[in-house]
């Protein structure tokens, strides 16, 4: 029996990750890409190692176990993080259909500093100039 | 009963073959830097996955010192390779 949930585990784990690289190879660009391996990734690989903690339920498996999930959860979020903004700083381009980039026009990407308002971004500073100074007073 | 265990091995396996192929292909083909250092670390993940499975067939639990080892190189590589691009490497991928 125990046996079979450790198959079971590991299958249900091995079609998380299949999950994951189907999303690596069909989605259209970088942020999408990664909000699929990053999760569904992290979830496949737990499940695997579950499934073999359930056949092996030694100590040192289980400390192994806990090791490499533990660390995959807590660090997975940081990878995705930083190479996110690294992609994003470096230019790459966002998939035709995105319907709202925040931070386009509001992030000096110089100096690193957020603009909190609208009318102080430098494009909309340089469409709206008369705006500008009725709103300014 | 041990018919259907030994299938749903055979079907992990297969399973994880597709999807290290699919990141292969990323890896290969990525437009961007980016794409491909995320393709890196999915295939880093397939391989823990990988190393799960073999373990549970052979019943090797020192194997699983290297799943750990490649979990936290993984990261690593992942953090310097965000780093190199911030630096403003965009050009040359």
């Amino acid at each position: 029996m125990t046996d079979l949930f450790a198959a079971l585990l590991q299958l249900l784990g091995a079609g998380f990750m299949l999950i994951a690289a189907l999303g690596l190879y069909r989605m259209p660009d970088l942020l999408t890409r990664m909000h699929a391996t990053t999760k569904a990734g992290v979830l496949g690989a737990g499940l695997m190692l579950l499934g073999l903690l359930f056949l092996h339920p030694e100590v040192h498996t289980a400390v192994r176990v806990i090791a490499i999930v533990g660390f995959t959860v807590l660090t997975a979020p940081i990878a995705a993080h930083v190479i996110g903004r690294a992609g994003y700083f470096s230019g790459v381009a966002l998939w035709e259909g995105t319907i709202k980039d925040e931070l386009k026009g509001r992030y000096d990407s110089e100096n690193h500093t957020l603009a909190s308002s609208d009318d102080s971004t430098p494009e909309s500073v340089a469409t709206s100039k008369p705006e500008q100074e009725i709103v300014n007073p | 009963m041990e018919r259907v265990i030994e299938f749903m091995h055979l079907a992990t396996w297969l399973l994880l073959a597709a999807a290290l192929g699919f990141a292969f292909y990323r890896l290969v083909k990525g437009p961007s830097l980016p794409d491909r250092v995320v393709a890196l670390e999915l295939l880093a993940s397939l391989t823990v996955g990988v190393i799960a499975a073999y373990v549970l067939r052979s019943g090797k639990v020192v194997l699983l010192d290297v799943a750990m080892v490649l979990a936290l190189t993984a990261f690593l590589a992942a953090v310097g390779f965000a780093r190199y691009l911030e630096q403003g490497a965009s050009q040359h991928d």
